[in-house]
């Protein structure tokens, strides 16, 4: 084991520690707080794995907008202070959910994990560094680029059509 | 080092947000679940990508691109929530649907939307309050 499997480890067990508390906590806000965690160790996965430039991003857009809309969204929505049980399905479907968690979880290890155990990579010096991705994103990727902000563009203006969308009982009367 | 920590933790991150979709009932918290799951795949398209010989930047590129992708699902998801919220007074997924036109649904309505409507119903100013509330989101 290297320095960087050992770092990995420590912030993977945060990554996966940090996603489980966020699945299972009974306190709304909490679970938005304990994904912020959980991203922000997530970028820290991407930099121990050589991609700077992903891990910033990530902790950019991820912690700093998403998470935030997700705060945004439980503070609209009255999100009750305290634990709550009310927020997770009865015990059985919790139990079939645990299930299936646990085979999707087997499933991907026994299809992944074999397939990349003799790959081994120097991550001091990645193979595919800033300037690399710079030059693919303006270069071969430019149309899927100007694609996806136009994507984000048709998002915005889409999400607010939907919510000045007033559903009421008296059908479309203002 | 070695891919097969990232490609491990890929796969648990993936269950673990298939667990958090299927076990929750508020749609925030469900929402909190896709989110694991898109970081499972970015994961594991920089894993993937980190490997020499990987074409055109594929992995991180990608990955930009699907973080992109996240942050708009997110906006229209949370717009459809809020919306949910202001015609139903609660963002349960697991109640039982109102698909009613025009009656029978002033029963599951909390005091909230029963406060707007009846300002609505008094004076013209129903209009005000989507807008107020399409002004609070950033």
């Amino acid at each position: 084991m290297t320095t960087r499997d050992i770092v990995f480890v420590v912030v993977g067990a945060i990554t996966a520690g940090s996603a489980l508390l966020a699945v299972s906590t009974r306190h709304l806000v909490h679970a938005a707080l304990w994904l912020l965690v959980c991203l922000g160790s997530l970028a820290g996965c991407y930099v121990v794995l050589g991609q700077e430039l992903v891990g910033l991003v990530q902790l950019l857009v991820y912690v700093g907008a998403i998470v935030v809309l997700v705060l945004f969204a439980l503070m609209l929505t009255r999100a009750p202070i305290g634990a709550n049980r009310d927020i997770s399905t009865p015990v059985w479907q919790r139990v079939v959910a645990v299930l299936l968690g646990g085979a999707t979880t087997s499933l991907l290890a026994a299809a992944l994990v074999p397939a990349l155990a003799d790959v081994r990579v120097d991550a001091d010096r990645p193979t595919t560094g800033t300037p690399e991705i710079a030059a693919a994103v303006f270069g071969s990727w430019v149309w899927p680029f100007e694609l996806l902000s136009v994507l984000l563009l048709v998002a915005l203006v889409g999400s607010f059509a939907v919510s000045r969308l007033v559903l009421r009982p008296g059908g479309d009367r203002p | 080092m070695h891919l097969h920590y990232p490609a491990a933790l890929a796969a648990l991150l993936a269950g673990i947000g298939l667990y958090g979709v299927l076990a929750r009932r508020n749609a925030v918290l469900v929402l909190i679940g896709v989110e694991l799951v898109l970081n499972a795949a970015n994961l594991l398209l920089v894993t993937v990508g980190s490997q020499p010989g990987s074409p055109l930047a594929t992995g991180p590129v990608l990955t930009l691109f699907v973080i992109t992708v996240a942050a708009a699902e997110v906006c229209i998801a949370l717009a459809i929530v809020l919306v949910m919220f202001r015609r139903f007074g609660h963002v349960d997924l697991t109640a039982v649907p109102d698909l009613g036109d025009d009656h029978g649904d002033d029963d599951d309505r909390d005091d909230h939307d029963d406060a707007r409507d009846g300002a609505g119903a008094v004076t013209p100013a129903a209009p005000a309050s989507p807008t107020a509330a399409t002004g609070a989101r950033p």
